[in-house]
């Protein structure tokens, strides 16, 4: 079934997310992957104050291309979410509360997700045209000099993705090969 | 000698960088369609219309299938014939590929130099190009863009002559059984068999090249090429990881002669977005 999710997440929300449930994101989500992460987290680790308030938030794994005139933002589908492993229970720590990729996660994030009341989505790799027509505001808030690793603050309208981990630490990406696994 | 000026390769560089990442080869887009039929996961099923979808609207709106516009892959097969002149012709190549990727808002993804600074090139050179000196009077350029996820999921593994053929389907399982979700399946698996590492790895690339549906001319390398999309899609993986029967798209292999201690075996995994457009000049 499908479900429709406003941003900032609340703990409600969250708790009405399983594996599996196909959701409909709108509000405000962040763009933020290798490089980004690698400079929040210096950040928290040096006790700075970061670009932008990530209690509540989402931070989706993407690096868009860059937008044509008259365009919001170019294709924008997400990359492999186990490069931002070993960052994310960090920023869940520091309020962090949904992450947007795909691919695999480590026992730490999935760990880090039930603590947390988390939440982690995969949107569809390789659709980013697809993607990208959700998105209908984007502006870079911090880290230009990382061209298309920079943090978007992008404001989306029933953004489509899954859910592959909820709060209970389900994971889809188990649940959905066990059950079509043959031998 | 047939002269051909470098100018012109630049301007069909520029030209198949962003055809190819704006429209998916029609093979890719047939196997897609005739997946949706077979997929049993209802899940799956939507995923794959998604991704036709996406196809779709990267066609009509002129912008890129994926976000990773990858790295320019090129493949150049140069007739021993033709005399290029007018300058450089890998520079000329790197021009084309530079114009494409700015003038067809395409993600530059090249970083120029692996594990200091990672600093990003701005306009996606250096190309990856592969040369054969081939007949004729003729230039044929392959556009091949390669993304990152899939690419990273690939595997190099120097087997034993006496693992056999059950060696090699263990490898080939095993690797897409690891890589899961991470290289956006359904995949495209090319594999190399024979050569030297280099050799087995650059025919595993080769491989990604052939149309969906052509299988190898070696009768005993088809019936393995179908024996391992069977087995593959059975691991129940699915589209995106998310369950299903439709892992794999194809399974293309190429062989090597090797030497009398080796059995090379490459695979590169390619996710749908099997991007790749020819030129001849």
């Amino acid at each position: 079934m499908t479900k429709i999710v406003n941003t900032p997440l609340t703990d409600d929300a969250i708790n009405d997310l399983c594996a599996g449930d196909r959701v409909l994101l709108n509000g405000i989500i962040y763009t933020g992957r290798d490089a980004a992460h690698k400079r929040l987290v210096g950040m928290i680790q040096n006790g700075q104050e970061l670009p932008m308030d990530i209690k509540g938030q989402i931070i989706y794994y993407v690096g868009p291309c860059p937008a044509k005139p008259g365009q919001v933002i170019g294709s924008a589908g997400p990359t492999t979410s186990g490069r931002m492993d070993a960052y994310a229970d960090i920023l869940m720590d520091s309020g962090l509360k949904g992450m947007i990729g795909k691919g695999l996660r480590s026992k730490k994030v999935v760990d880090s997700i039930i603590k947390n009341n988390g939440v982690y989505f995969a949107a569809i790799g390789g659709a980013g045209a697809l993607l990208a027509e959700a998105i209908r505001e984007a502006e870079v808030i911090a880290f230009h000099d990382l061209g298309p690793e920079a943090i978007y603050r992008l404001r989306v309208e029933n953004f489509p993705v899954t859910v592959v981990i909820d709060n209970k630490g389900n994971d889809l990406y188990k649940i959905g090969r066990e059950k079509y696994r043959i031998g | 000698m047939r002269e051909i000026d470098v100018g012109i390769i630049t301007k069909e560089i520029e030209r198949l960088c962003i055809e190819a990442n704006y429209y998916l080869p029609q093979d890719v887009k047939k196997a897609l369609e005739d997946a949706v039929e077979k997929e049993e996961s209802p899940l799956g099923k939507e995923i794959i219309i998604d991704i036709l979808s996406n196809e779709e609207i990267a066609r009509k709106k002129l912008m890129p299938i994926c976000q990773d516009t990858g790295l320019a892959v090129v493949f150049l097969e140069l007739g021993q014939d033709v005399r290029v002149v007018g300058g450089d012709l890998y520079e000329a190549i790197n021009e084309g590929v530079r114009r494409g990727y700015i003038n067809g808002y395409l993600r530059k993804s090249c970083v120029d130099d692996p594990f200091m600074e990672r600093k990003n090139t701005g306009d996606n050179t250096p190309a990856i190009i592969h040369t054969t000196i081939v007949k004729g009077d003729k230039i044929k350029i392959t556009l091949a863009p390669k993304g990152g996820g899939s690419e990273n999921m690939s595997a190099l593994a120097m087997l034993k002559p006496s693992d056999g053929v059950e060696g090699i389907k263990k490898f080939v399982l095993e690797t897409v059984d690891k890589a899961g979700s991470n290289p956006c399946p359904p995949i495209i698996v090319g594999i190399g068999i024979g050569g030297t590492i280099e050799m087995t790895t650059l025919i595993a690339k080769k491989a990604l090249l052939r149309t969906i549906g052509e299988y190898n001319p070696n009768p005993v390398v088809a019936k393995l090429e179908k024996e391992l999309l069977e087995e593959i899609n059975k691991l129940g993986i699915g589209s995106q990881g998310f369950g299903g029967r439709i892992t794999a798209l194809a399974v293309h292999i190429e062989t090597f002669p090797a030497h009398i201690a080796s059995m090379p075996v490459a695979i590169n995994i390619q996710c749908h977005a099997a991007r790749h457009k020819e030129a001849i000049i």
